[in-house]
């Protein structure tokens, strides 16, 4: 009798230390490339920052805050071309922003408009997803799509450690592994499904080892490493590219914030664990130190880069709060391809009554 | 005209399908090798290949879901489940994403897809394989639900389902699948997607049924005038999502009265939602109230009990007489 024991946890694959000392193999990309990410991870985090003052002011509505986060997402949206599929969940501001998504478009979302729903015409950019694991299958079909028509897209599935106990994870890993589809499982492992720690999530030592069960690989990353985590996402999107199948990676990160502005975290988590993560691997600080031994960054750049990410998220801000109104009647116009009478007769009842000045809920 | 078994007009369907457009796939659990458990997918695979008919792992979530991403990215998925009473495995991704996928996009992102499920009573199936669940989505705003009655509309319908642009619910009748024969045209043809059909003219009681309570409707019709003389209109409602509610009002203007027969439970059943149309369009018309002849409000019975659960036609000519006579 053979038994499959579980195994203990396989190290996380590293390029930077937590000082931003190179420990593996730094990836060969222009210099560019490497302040880029840094500058959009400066500029995520002041995003967040600002999204999370909006929300205490009133001015948006509930939001998923990302602070920990922005080395797994921004590594990971690196790997992809504008023309890949991208299933988000609501805690992807930061990779989104990198990969063009508007960011007053992001605060839009949060204000509850339409609009904040819509990607810019030329990125295939799903709007992001409340259910969780719904959107892994979504990204198969996508996939796959791109497989049956010959396109050399391939599809990512963004989620956290919490989806991964939902049914729809593991469907959605056996039929990507059955058909071998083109689609990256980017697993945010950020320790918290709201307030139950990923210990009590799952007996697995990792999520990364899920992908043995279903025949495909799995990765486990050090999530706060940007440069560890686009290796590993760029060879993931060049196998699903190449016909290798999926791959599921798990980055192995912290939500620094609360699950979203409704949430206490204080609640349930020990203060010492977050302070651990907040001062001691923090994955901006750890990026911008291999930056400066690398003499790409100093004082001077990184003042004008904090400068320059205010006035950008000010500028945002400014475009969503100016933003058109959203038009109540507009909600019929897109449940079906075309209005069926019944529902044109909706509309016109709800038309009638914004006319008559009552508003919409009169 | 040659004739064809309802079966027979869903797979003659799917072919024509597969053959218009090479975006149109199959999928589903035994579609493939198999044809189906219902042949419904007879002969599709060796003839359009593993790729366009596809034997999905048995996971119903992971077919409506998949599909889903395969709509959006430019197929046009017709997917299989089994039986319409393992659909609640696939709700959250029906109701919660391909309904919605549209409206959450400001249409940006569109869902062409169908969902073919058998469903329905009298033929002695183990549990869950018989449940009429229309009801579920006739709830859900976004997507469209259609019934065939005979073999000539579930060609049309299945037809107009795969060309429409939004998520349709094709559910099949299957004790009416080999029941009888009838003219199918052999060209593509479509039966338009929100029409109610007139299946037989009167003028004294209107009774609405959809799918396998249409031949009921039209055999009470019958039965109730040779006993007493009545002359019943029957309408198949055909589509249940969006309901042509023109169709029902114009015929009770006509007749005054109506009886309503589904095989899904009677509380919160597309019936209350027909009874609820009439009497808000054709009140002043109506000289009784509105009759419900449903399953009763239990689980669907096991198959010893079930022909005694199923509206019937006696339970249907007892309705016309006491709505005809009230």
């Amino acid at each position: 009798m053979e038994i499959y024991a579980p195994g203990g946890p396989k190290p996380e694959y590293r390029v930077l230390n937590e000082d931003g000392s190179v420990v593996g193999r730094v990836p060969d990309l222009p210099e560019d490339r490497f302040i880029d990410m840094y500058r959009a991870m400066v500029l995520a985090r002041t995003f967040d920052e600002r999204a999370l003052n909006l929300q205490r002011q009133g001015r948006i509505g509930t939001y998923a805050p990302f602070s920990g986060q922005e080395a797994a997402q921004i590594g990971s949206f690196a790997a992809l071309e504008k023309d890949d599929w991208v299933f988000p969940s609501y805690r992807e501001w930061a990779g989104l922003i990198y990969h063009g998504f508007p960011m007053d478009r992001a605060l839009l979302y949060s204000m509850g408009h339409p609009a904040g729903a819509q990607a810019p015409p030329d990125l295939r950019v799903f709007p992001v997803q409340i259910v969780i694991a719904s959107q892994l299958l979504h990204a198969v079909g996508a996939g796959w799509a791109c497989q049956l028509r010959g396109e050399r897209s391939v599809a990512a599935a963004f989620f956290g450690d919490g989806a991964t106990s939902e049914g729809d994870f593991h469907e959605a890993l056996n039929m990507a592994s059955v058909f071998r589809v083109p689609v990256i499982f980017f697993c945010q492992n950020n320790g918290w499904a709201i307030s139950v720690p990923v210990s009590h999530q799952m007996r697995s030592a990792t999520v990364a080892q899920k992908a043995v069960a279903y025949g495909i690989d799995g990765v486990r990353v050090d999530g706060n490493d940007v440069l560890a985590v686009f290796e590993v996402m760029h060879r993931a999107v060049e196998q699903a590219r190449s016909g290798g199948g999926p791959m599921l990676i798990e980055a192995v990160t912290y939500r620094l914030g609360p699950h979203t502005t409704a949430d206490d975290p204080t609640r349930y988590r020990d203060e010492a664990e977050w302070k651990q993560w907040r001062e001691q691997r923090d994955p901006i600080h750890r990026y911008r130190k291999f930056l400066e031994k690398r003499g790409l960054w100093d004082e001077e750049k990184e003042s004008a880069l904090r400068e320059e990410s205010r006035r950008s998220v000010d500028d945002a801000v400014l475009r969503a709060e100016s933003h058109p109104k959203a038009d109540p009647s507009a909600v019929f116009d897109h449940v079906y391809g075309s209005i069926p009478p019944d529902l044109a007769r909706q509309k016109n009842d709800l038309m009638g009554r914004t006319i008559q000045g009552k508003g919409a809920g009169a | 005209m040659r004739q064809l078994t309802m079966i027979q007009a869903v797979q003659e369907a799917m072919r024509m399908a597969l053959e218009s457009d090479e975006r149109v796939m199959v999928l589903g659990e035994d579609v493939g090798r198999n044809g189906g458990v219902f042949r419904a997918t007879e002969g599709l695979q060796a003839r359009f290949g593993e790729h366009r008919v596809v034997d999905t792992p048995l996971a119903e979530s992971a077919i409506v879901g998949t599909a889903i991403g395969l709509a959006v990215a430019g197929m046009r998925p017709i997917a299989e489940i089994q039986f319409l009473g393992f659909i609640y495995e696939a709700m959250e991704q029906i109701a919660g994403q391909a309904a919605r996928v549209r409206f959450r996009s400001s249409g940006q992102y569109t869902v062409p897809m169908v969902i073919r499920a058998p469903f329905g009573g009298g033929v002695r199936t183990p549990e869950l394989h018989s449940d009429s669940l229309e009801a579920l989505f006739v709830h859900t705003p976004g997507v469209k639900v259609v019934m065939p009655s005979n073999p000539r509309d579930a060609k049309g319908l299945l037809l107009a389902a795969v060309r429409d642009p939004d998520p349709v619910l094709y559910l099949e009748p299957l004790k009416l699948y080999r029941a009888f024969r009838a003219d199918v045209p052999e060209d593509w043809y479509e039966v338009p997607i929100g029409q109610a059909g007139v299946v037989v003219e009167g003028d004294d009681v209107t009774l609405i049924g959809w799918g396998p309570t249409v031949p009921v409707a039209v055999k009470a019709a019958e039965a109730a005038r040779e006993r007493w003389g009545y002359s019943c209109e029957v309408i198949d409602l055909r589509t249940l999502a969006p309901m042509d509610t023109a169709a029902l009002v114009a015929s009770v203007e006509k007749t005054g009265r109506a009886v309503v027969v589904h095989e899904a439970v009677q509380t919160g059943g597309v019936g209350a939602e027909v009874a609820a149309r009439i009497a808000e369009g054709a009140f002043l018309s109506l000289e009784a109230p509105v009759a419900r002849v449903t399953g009763y409000d239990t689980p669907y019975p096991p198959p010893a009990v079930e022909d005694a659960w199923l509206p019937g036609v006696d339970r249907v000519v007892e309705a016309v007489r006491r709505t005809v006579t009230f």
